[in-house]
């Protein structure tokens, strides 16, 4: 995710405070750790540069999170367009798993065993995330969503490459 | 030994070591050893999943620990009793009282009620009907049945279904509950709803769950899993080395 995008997005319903903006930022999309104050206000000076956003009355002497922030006509087109251009299909066609099952079956190493240790690690993610779910509000259950079901999809290439070990063993073995 | 059938003793035997353990358990069906020397155990309270590919023996597992059939070879030890020394109407009891089963699909009596599927146990476990319907309208509304509750099995959803199976087989506080598949028809959604329920129940009242599912995401609410090949649960991933 674009975190410099987001923040502009969170601009568009109404002006807001640096410190507000980062809470509600935080609200939605921090999973691990919020987003650091430093990395907010170098966000907010950037999007000032690019005119996407404005400043509004500037109180003296006051620090950066005691400005108000707008989105500009322009913030709102770069918004418009960035949320309605589909993101490209994730190829993931090139997989350290399916080379360490291959370079395994090479070697005549235990194939099944690296496939078994993986499916344990990403079970226990899976499990870590299913718990953190639980307890989550809305929009975290929607992030944990989205982890879990990747997780998933490689767990079925897992379950599935297992159940085709020996099929592309004797291939392996003949080239 | 009949006394501990009966769900009235089961609190008071001391919960030191695995609740359910299976060793080398061997379960043929003529030519095909659907079991080939199983070694598991369950530890009280435990969520576990039983994952493993189509036709590798997990349902033949589960039908073996909850006392449905009797091992070719090998033991069975629920609770301290050792299952195949049971006769039939032993094991009946044992099921009854002790024990509570959710399956796919296809498990609730069509002609009764919600309120009265959930019901159901209870009355076969000698409880008055008054009281029966008592507690099942309370199941009812802690799997967020509240208006289910006088609908026919046809007229719920898939998921509703479920929650109401899932009441049946907690209505009479089993020790272990086991679950073939309970999300297996289910969209992602309504499966989410019927583990979320589970869940909550059994963590609360110290069930242990015993759930087969090929469904990732179902068995990451277990607290760990063990994978059936071949009707074998790899060494030192059913029984904790010693
Ligand atoms: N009643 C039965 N009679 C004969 N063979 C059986 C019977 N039940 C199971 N089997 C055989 O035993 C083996 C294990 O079956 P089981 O139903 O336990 O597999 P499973 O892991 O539950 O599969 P699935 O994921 O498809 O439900 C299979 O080869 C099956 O054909
Ligand atoms: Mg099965």
């Amino acid at each position: 995710m674009e975190s410099s995008l987001a923040l502009l997005g969170l601009l568009c319903p109404q002006p807001s405070y640096g410190y507000d903006l980062k809470h509600a930022y935080d609200r939605f999309f921090a999973t691990r750790r919020p987003l650091a104050f430093g990395q907010v206000y170098a966000t907010l000076s950037r999007l000032i540069r690019d005119g996407f956003i404005v400043a509004l009355g500037e109180e003296a002497g006051d620090g950066p999170d005691r400005k108000r922030y707008a989105v500009t006509d322009q913030g709102r087109d770069r918004i418009g367009q960035w949320i309605f251009t589909p993101d490209p299909p994730n190829d993931h066609l090139q997989s350290n798993l399916f080379a360490k099952t291959i370079i395994a079956l090479l070697i005549e190493d235990d194939a099944e065993r690296l496939l078994d240790l993986q499916r344990a690690e990403h079970m226990s993610r899976m499990r870590e995330f299913t718990a953190l779910k639980r307890e989550a509000d809305i929009a975290h259950v929607l992030i944990y969503d989205y982890a879990i079901f990747h997780i998933e999809a490689d767990l079925r290439w897992i379950d599935l490459t297992s159940a085709r070990l020996l099929e592309l063993r004797k291939d392996v073995a003949q080239r | 030994m009949t006394a501990l059938l009966t769900r009235e003793t089961a609190q008071s035997i001391p919960a030191d070591g695995p609740i359910l353990s299976a060793r080398a358990v061997v379960k043929r069906f003529g030519q095909t050893e659907a079991l080939r020397g199983v070694d598991l155990d369950i530890e009280p309270g435990e969520v576990l999943a039983v994952m493993g590919p189509s036709g590798s023996g997990k349902s033949t597992l589960l039908h073996c620990l909850a006392g449905v059939l009797a091992p070719d070879d090998g033991s069975v030890v629920f609770d301290g009793i050792e299952i195949s020394r049971l006769n039939e109407r032993q094991r009946s009891l044992l099921r009854l009282n002790r024990l509570g089963f959710v399956f796919q699909f296809g498990q609730l009596l069509p002609d009764l009620t919600a309120v009265d599927n959930i019901s159901v146990p209870l009355l076969l476990s000698g409880v008055r009907r008054n009281e029966a319907l008592k507690r099942a309208d309370d199941w009812l509304e802690r799997l967020g049945l509240g208006d289910a509750g006088q609908k026919l099995p046809a007229e719920l959803s898939g998921g509703q279904a479920q929650r109401v199976a899932v009441a049946r087989a907690l209505v009479t506080n089993p020790t272990v509950l086991f679950a073939d598949e309970p999300t297996g028809s289910l969209d992602s959604l309504a499966a989410e709803q019927v583990m979320n329920a589970l869940l909550d129940q059994v963590k609360a009242a110290g069930t242990t769950v015993v759930i087969i599912t090929h469904d990732p995401r179902t068995a990451a609410y277990a607290d760990r899993e063990v994978i059936v090949r071949d009707g074998r649960i790899p060494a030192g991933n059913g029984v904790r080395s010693a």
